[in-house]
């Protein structure tokens, strides 16, 4: 009887407005990430530099939304991945990138590019290759369906690994005492 | 204590004239709050603590305990809808943890842990809420509160001074200060008022505190809320 290797599921993983730290907590399942990579191959992520989101079954989304190409590679994701899960504070509420919400865009471009001490001849750059910055910034959740929300800033590299091993073993992810936190 | 209702199945004494928060503290079971304290009156305003007696919705930080009640607290029905009001809590205020100073110590933070809040589910408000750094010794932060009416209760019943109050009504309900500046400085508050140590997130911080105590310590790193049941106030206290 013919044994067929059993078929490695696709990941994805973006950071929109984020800083890269969920990412960073991502590597510290350490060397767990070898029997991750057993089951698992990777699509588009910064560890492959691939550029454009294929079919996924799963895709992890740090960062929330603060510009047009951060709503746009979401919805790519959406598009492409069968679960989808929010990775991390900022894009389960925004978090510190939403911290500017409640000031007018035009201030903020002002403040960081005209008034600044030490601008001479401030510009606000208008180049058409730089995404548009939206007025406030969102959770991912506001604006495609979520299926998976890992809150944290950052989640620890054990929540991640504990929703992944979950899902891979068909399970609904769940966090207890610990390893849920929003700070 | 001869006389006893059942809460979730388990048999509950009670004192005559104790709630059924208050019964259920005593014998070490959680039920869920936040506008609740054992020493104050109940205000039976943020929902959390209800639970269903013989089948219908009631605070059960203002119903009186008696002989024979069936009580549903812990289950999967109410903890979703208390899941719900807390969410609610999140999206309508600014409530980014990260940053907070109350963050571990704080019962809307850990309320929710102990509900599995993972996400919060609604749309952000993202409120415009100044805060008021006036007081040499004290910081407000309005974007975290939760309109508990703790501070209130604490400052009128137990300070006798009156600095807050909760204004507006529906969702323009907000603390207010009671100085005619509107600001913290220009009150008689006291570091060591009740109404500053009784702030269940961290609206009301004393300055140059923050993030003293390492994570790992704080109070509901190691033990979740759940673990923290306060001891009831006195049994004849009239509500």
């Amino acid at each position: 009887m013919e044994v067929t290797e059993k078929k490695k599921l696709k990941v994805a993983t973006t950071s929109l407005a984020g800083c890269f730290g969920c990412h960073m907590s991502f590597l510290d399942i350490d060397e767990r990430l070898f029997d991750l990579l057993e089951r698992v191959e990777f699509d588009r992520s910064p560890i492959t530099d691939i550029k454009e989101v294929g079919v996924c079954d799963i895709g992890l989304i740090e960062g929330g939304l603060c510009n047009a190409e951060n709503v746009h590679v979401l919805r790519e994701f959406r598009k492409q991945c069968k679960v989808l899960i929010a990775l991390g504070a900022c894009a389960v509420n925004g978090g510190l990138p939403a911290q500017r919400n409640h000031l007018p865009l035009t201030d903020i471009l002002s403040e960081v590019y005209l008034s600044s001490p030490g601008l001479g001849n401030g510009l606000i750059p208008s180049d058409p290759e730089l995404p548009l910055p939206l007025n406030q910034v969102h959770p991912i959740h506001e604006v495609v369906k979520v299926d998976v929300f890992i809150p944290g800033c950052p989640p620890s590299g054990d929540a991640i690994w504990k929703v992944l091993t979950d899902l891979l073993s068909g399970k609904a992810p769940s966090l207890g005492h610990g390893l849920i936190h929003y700070d | 204590m001869s006389e006893t209702f059942v809460l979730d199945g388990q048999e509950i004494p009670f004192a005559p004239g104790q709630t059924i928060i208050q019964a259920a503290s005593a014998a070490g079971v959680y039920i869920p709050r936040l506008c609740y304290h054992p020493e104050f009156k109940p205000h039976g305003s943020c929902k959390l603590c209800t639970v269903k007696v013989n089948g219908r919705h009631t605070a059960s930080c203002t119903f009186k305990a008696a002989p024979g009640l069936q009580v549903e607290s812990n289950t999967e029905d109410l903890n979703a809808e208390r899941r719900t009001l807390v969410q609610m809590l999140f999206v309508e205020g600014n409530h980014f943890c990260p940053s907070c100073e109350k963050s571990g110590d704080c019962q809307l933070q850990a309320t929710a842990y102990e509900l599995g809040m993972m996400s919060p589910h609604f749309d952000h408000f993202f409120p415009d809420r100044p805060v008021d750094a006036s007081h040499p010794e004290l910081l407000l932060d309005f974007n975290r509160c939760i309109l508990c009416s703790l501070c209130v209760r604490a400052s009128r019943d137990v300070d006798k001074k009156n600095v807050f109050a909760l204004a507006g009504r529906g969702i323009d309900s907000h603390l207010i200060v009671n100085a005619a500046s509107g600001r913290l400085a220009d009150t008689n508050v006291a570091l060591e008022d009740k109404a500053v140590q009784v702030c269940p997130v961290g609206v009301i911080l004393k300055k140059r505190q923050g993030f003293k105590v390492p994570i790992g310590q704080r109070t509901y790193d190691e033990v979740p809320i759940s673990g923290h049941v306060p001891a009831p106030a006195a049994l004849t206290e009239e509500i």
